[in-house]
This record gives structure tokens, C-alpha cells and sequence, in this order.
């Protein structure tokens, strides 16, 4: 198997898994049902595009993992989404301020994988890309909306962008992993989405009336697996109870 | 309730499924304007499929109307399976579920 | 069920109205909100929709307790999305009750400060894996019971929430017998599990019905008005006959020895459950009451900020728009 294309579906299906099971957590208790259904739905599409990616790397590697072993049965270390997702959900500010963060960059980066050498991937970023759409429509409109609204969801809002606009940078962050994958022409140079992404959020911001705080500092360590933030290790705990408490049982 | 000034308006949803039917009327949700009313239509009433195209109304615009009688159409989702009862088999000997 | 023990109201109207509107009723007709109605039934309903409402909401905290530790990705998706459906009928209903003139803010608000109720059966804790499949077996298997003749009942919007409720609900009991098909064909772990569960939730299954009502005024009126479609042992005798043998099919058994097939009446006999019980939790002294409550309150009143807020926007973008205009 190729390593880097190994690693390139990890970082991918990892994302949507660790983020998914965050957004997840809404439900039954959000501000009101019409958005505990929301959210509801873009957990389930990220769950679904896990299933997606994790299969594909699992048969990459040719182990005989299957998704669901390299979701309940890897430890933290091996774990390579961005540092962004596996952030705890804070308030609903806090949420849909790490959902529009991430939905911006995810589909800036699944429109380039339609056009991946890799047709698998390609087919499964088209079907992603549909519902990451309506994703970033539904994030970008709340914080626009939360941004604009009250004083206190303003201020809200901006306590949550001032707390996690450095984990965006990471996202943009070019290894060697990714070269490797770039050159292949399996997925987009990664800095290469900055500029979007820049221009887009900014517009964002703008009308919602925040800014993102001064400085260019990114946190990183999520997507190569250096050095997780503690909240991954707690987040794992639950997800794969069932798991490591019953190993090999079918459920 | 803390702070809590005003309920968000009703809003009246209408969707159109995929055999060519008209609009029809599904139920009702809360929103703050018609875009948002648009965006949870959609989220609550087309989690299977049910739909092509949608409408909303508010509901304080509409003038002695009588809602339709007949329940939803539905079609089958295409990736979310799992909602579907036929999803799970249930052996015969265990009966009408 | 949803709706228990719903107190219907005394009504004191013209009996000729009364008298053309139970004939309506006797017809078949459909009683819609801008239709004349009895207020005692238009009471009735609002506190038997709201509470069936509140239901599928706190309904919501027992199985989310368990989305987090869903065993594989598809049984997290699959149960995420059981649980979102149980938003979509909370929403359904609440809108079914709109139009009987009460909002569902002031529906919420009743909840949470103790005025209105929700089932008892959501008051107990889901511990383990197998009380996912225990919940969607035997507890929406005993909101079925309910909810299918409701499909009939006389308020119009009522009678249309019931049929797409039903559409969603067939899946929630399969989903919930698959998992406990699995766990029974598993592993000696697995099995002890889905009987420690079935140990658990038979009774409070039961209680779901509410305590026997023949003899009751309040049941006979709600049932000539078509709010009410069976008696509450009714629908137990008919849950208990068909469950029994899905138990057996399981190999597990359900936790009461006098339970028997009664050739005579063509039917179980089975223990009543403890009905004290049944008093104590839904004057608040069951396992998870508070916790339940506490949670919908948190759920609320932190999130006011987000619709506040939400609505402020909307209402600066109208205000904008109008003045462009
Ligand atoms: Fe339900
Ligand atoms: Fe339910
Ligand atoms: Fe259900």
C-alpha cells in the first residue's frame, strides 16, 4: 500500500468522524428543535462520508481493518484529524463558529478532490461535496446571524472566533505526507486554499460584525498526530467504550 | 424564561415530491425569516427523500385556508437506508412489527 | 403511551352544539381548528398533544445518552438518526397543538416549571448498550400501540402528525429489535446484557399504558370525542401478546412468572406492575426526574442568547429591507 495515500484518507475520514461525533453531542439539547434537527442532519452526512473515507483507507492499507476498526480501535496518536475538530463544543456559539471554520475549508478542499487522479476519491468527494454545500450555507448564515444579532451574541460570538481562529491555520499547513499525495495529483496543496478561504471568511466576518484576533499563530500537532489537544484522548473514551470493553463482539 | 422576548413566527411548509405532484402541504416549523424557514424545511421535512421542491409560507399571512388531509409522500432515501423498517430483517416467526 | 392519565375537562356548552358536534364526530368527520368545538375538548387536546409533545422530547435524553458510545459508525448513525426523528415528532406535535390556539413556548414553559407532564417511561436510565435496543423494542413498540389508532383520531392536524409519526416509527422499533437480535445471538456478555435490559423496561413498559381506566369518566368522555381510541388495558393486553413471543424468539425472558398464554380469553395473562412506582416517578420521585428536567431547562434557558439573537438579526435585515424599499 502507498503510505502517504494511507495517511491522505486518515486525515480525511478522521476529520469528519471526530467532528461528527462532536456535532452529534447536540443532540437533544439545542436552542430550539428546527436546530436540534439541523445539526442532527450534517452529524449523520459526516458520519456517512466517514464510513466513506475509512473504508477506502482501510482497503488501501490491505490489513484487513475495516472502517469501524480504524474508527473504535486506534489510540490518539494515530488519530489525524486537525486539532479544530476534536475541540470541544462550548456553547452553540462556540459550535457553529468551529463548523463554519472548518465547512469553509472542507469545501474548498472536497471541490478539488472531485477533480482527484484518484477516481475513488473523486466519487466520494462528489457526493460530499453536495451536502458540505448546504453545510457551509447553514454555518456561515448562523454566524453571520449570531454575529449580527444582540450584543450578547456578538460578544459571544467573537469570544468563540477569538478562541478558535488559531486552530484554523492548521488546516493549511503543506507536509510531507501531503506533498507526496499533491504530486500524485490525489489531492490539492493544502496552502493553496488559503487565499479562498481567507477571502471568503473575511466576508463572513464582515457582516457579522467580528474579527478575527491579530497575528498569524496556528496551533498544530492534529493532522500529522505529533501531539493531540487533551480533549481527543476524553472524546476516544466514549466513542470506543463499547469496543474495548467487548472485543470482537458483533453488535 | 430568561430573557426569552418572543417566539419566532410559524411558518406553514409545502413540498413537492418526485412524481410530479403539486405542492403539498407537510406541516409547519419556526423560523426567524424565509430564508431560515427555507433552510429548516428542509432539514425537517425531507429527512427521506420526500422531496424536490419546497415552499414556505407564514403562517399569519395565509387567509382561511384548509390544510390537506393526506399524509406525506415518501420516497425511498438514497443514502440513509437505515430509516427504512425494511432495513432491518426481521425473521417471519417473529411477526407484523 | 405518550398521554397519560389525561384529565379531560368538563364541558358546560349549548347541548344542542354539543349534541351536532359528537355527530359530526360519530361521522367520521374531521374536526379542524377553525371548526366550532367543545372547549373541554379543545383543553383536552392542548394537555394530551403537549403532553404526548414533551414526551418525544425528553424522549430524546435517554437514547442521546447513548450516541456518543454507539458500538459501530452505522449503529451511531443509525441511532443518532432514530433520536432526530423523535425531534421531528416532538415538532410535529407541538405545531398540532399551535393550532389549538397555545404556543409552543408556552408549552415549553409548562413543562419545565412542573405544569405539564411527559411519559413516566423516559424517567428511567438507560445503562447500558442494550437498553438502546430494550427503547426502541419495547417502548416505541408501546407508543405504536397508541399511535397507530391515533392516526384516526378527530382533530384533523392531530390525526396528520399521527400518520407521518407512524411512517418514522416502524423503523424505531426494528432498529431497536435488530440490536437486540444481535446481543442475544452474541456472546455470553452480550446476552446478559439484553436481559439485564429486558429485566429493567418490561415493567415500566407496561406502566406506559397508564393504570386501568374503565371505570373512568374522564377516559369514556376523551374516547366518545375521539382523542382516546382504547382503553389503556386494552392496549397493554395487546402490546403483552404480541411482545411475548418476540421475547421468546429473543431466548430471553420477560421478568414475571405468572405470565401465561390464556387459551380462553386468546390472550397472556401477566402481572400488573407495581403502580406505586408508577405514582412515585410521575410525582417526580423516579430515577431520573430531575436530571431529565434539569437537562431541558439547561437546554433552554442557555440557549435563549441563540434565539434571541437569531430573531434580532432577522429583524434588523427586515427593517433594512423596508427601508431600501
Ligand atoms: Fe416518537
Ligand atoms: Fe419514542
Ligand atoms: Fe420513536
Amino acid at each position: 500500500m502507498s503510505h502517504a495515500l494511507f495517511e491522505t484518507l486518515l486525515r480525511l475520514g478522521d476529520n469528519t468522524l471526530i467532528l461528527g461525533h462532536r456535532v452529534g453531542e447536540w443532540c437533544g439539547i439545542a436552542p430550539v428543535l428546527e436546530e436540534d434537527i439541523a445539526l442532527a442532519n450534517m452529524a449523520l452526512d459526516l458520519i456517512g462520508q466517514t464510513q466513506m473515507w475509512l473504508a477506502l483507507a482501510a482497503e488501501i492499507e490491505g490489513k484487513g481493518r475495516s472502517a469501524d476498526d480504524l474508527a473504535m480501535l486506534r489510540d490518539a496518536w494515530d488519530f489525524r484529524n486537525v486539532l479544530l475538530v476534536e475541540q470541544p463544543n462550548g456553547d452553540f456559539g462556540q459550535t457553529l463558529m468551529r463548523q463554519f471554520l472548518f465547512d469553509q475549508f472542507h469545501l474548498l478542499q472536497l471541490q478539488a478532490l472531485t477533480d482527484s487522479s484518484d477516481q475513488r476519491i473523486a466519487a466520494i468527494a462528489a457526493k460530499a461535496v453536495k451536502e458540505v454545500t448546504y453545510h457551509l450555507e447553514r454555518s456561515s448564515d448562523t454566524v453571520i446571524a449570531l454575529g449580527d444579532g444582540t450584543s450578547e451574541s456578538n460578544s459571544r460570538m467573537q469570544t468563540a472566533l477569538n478562541k478558535l481562529w488559531p486552530y484554523a491555520g492548521e488546516m493549511f499547513v503543506t507536509d510531507p505526507i501531503d506533498l507526496e499525495s499533491v504530486e500524485a495529483g490525489i489531492i490539492p496543496d493544502p496552502s493553496t486554499l488559503r487565499d479562498a478561504y481567507m477571502d471568503a471568511a473575511e466576508k463572513v466576518f464582515k457582516l457579522a460584525h467580528l474579527a478575527p484576533p491579530e497575528g498569524n499563530f496556528a496551533h498544530s500537532g492534529g493532522k500529522t498526530g505529533f501531539r493531540h489537544s487533551e480533549h481527543l484522548g476524553h472524546l476516544l473514551t466514549q466513542m470506543q467504550w463499547m469496543q474495548r470493553a467487548y472485543p470482537g463482539a458483533q453488535w | 424564561m430568561t430573557g426569552f422576548s418572543k417566539q419566532w413566527p410559524l411558518w406553514e411548509v409545502f413540498i413537492r415530491g418526485q412524481h410530479g405532484l403539486s405542492h403539498r402541504h407537510v406541516g409547519s416549523l419556526h423560523a426567524v425569516d424565509a430564508e431560515s424557514a427555507m433552510k429548516n424545511a428542509r432539514d425537517v421535512y425531507t429527512r427521506r427523500n420526500e422531496g424536490v421542491s419546497i415552499w414556505v409560507v407564514e403562517a399569519a399571512q395565509i387567509t382561511a385556508s384548509s390544510p390537506s388531509d393526506k399524509g406525506p409522500l415518501y420516497e425511498p432515501s438514497e443514502s440513509k437506508v437505515y430509516r427504512h423498517p425494511t432495513f432491518f430483517e426481521i425473521p417471519e416467526e417473529v411477526g407484523a412489527m | 403511551m405518550y398521554a397519560q392519565m389525561v384529565k379531560s375537562e368538563a364541558t358546560k356548552e349549548d347541548p344542542a352544539m354539543l349534541a351536532a358536534f359528537q355527530a359530526r364526530i360519530d361521522a367520521g368527520e374531521k374536526i379542524e381548528p377553525k371548526d366550532w368545538m367543545p372547549e373541554g375538548y379543545r383543553k383536552t387536546l392542548i394537555r394530551q398533544i403537549g403532553q404526548h409533545a414533551h414526551s418525544e422530547i425528553v424522549g430524546q435524553l435517554p437514547e442521546g445518552n447513548w450516541i456518543s458510545r454507539a458500538p459501530t459508525l452505522e449503529r451511531k448513525a443509525i441511532l443518532l438518526a432514530k433520536v432526530q426523528d423523535e425531534a421531528g415528532h416532538g415538532l410535529y406535535l407541538y405545531c398540532a397543538a399551535e393550532t389549538l390556539g397555545v404556543s409552543r413556548d408556552e408549552l415549553t414553559e409548562m413543562l419545565l416549571d412542573g405544569r405539564m407532564k411527559y411519559s413516566s417511561i423516559f424517567n428511567y436510565p438507560t445503562l447500558t448498550w442494550a437498553d438502546m435496543g430494550a427503547v426502541g423494542w419495547l417502548v416505541d413498540g408501546a407508543a405504536i400501540m397508541n399511535q397507530v389508532p391515533l392516526q384516526r383520531t378527530s382533530f384533523g392536524p392531530y390525526a396528520r402528525a399521527m400518520v407521518r409519526i407512524c411512517k418514522e416509527e416502524s423503523f424505531h422499533q426494528r432498529q431497536g429489535f435488530d440490536i437486540m437480535m444481535k446481543m442475544a445471538n452474541g456472546t455470553p456478555a452480550q446476552k446478559r446484557m439484553a436481559q439485564d435490559a429486558l429485566n429493567r423496561f418490561w415493567y415500566p413498559s407496561l406502566m406506559m399504558f397508564g393504570p386501568s381506566d374503565k371505570d373512568s369518566v374522564h377516559s369514556s368522555q376523551s374516547m366518545a370525542w375521539k382523542i382516546k381510541m382504547n382503553t389503556n388495558d386494552e392496549l397493554r393486553q395487546k402490546f403483552v401478546d404480541l411482545t411475548a413471543p418476540q421475547a421468546e424468539f429473543l431466548g430471553l425472558s420477560i421478568p414475571d412468572e405468572k405470565l401465561e398464554w390464556n387459551e380462553d380469553k386468546g390472550g397472556y395473562d401477566f402481572s400488573e406492575p407495581d403502580w406505586n412506582e408508577f405514582y412515585d416517578v410521575i410525582q417526580g420521585n423516579g430515577p431520573c426526574n430531575t436530571d431529565r428536567i434539569e437537562a431541558r431547562k439547561a437546554a433552554w434557558n442557555d440557549n435563549a442568547w441563540v434565539r434571541d439573537g437569531m430573531l434580532a438579526h432577522a429583524e434588523k435585515k427586515r427593517i433594512q429591507k423596508e427601508a431600501a424599499q
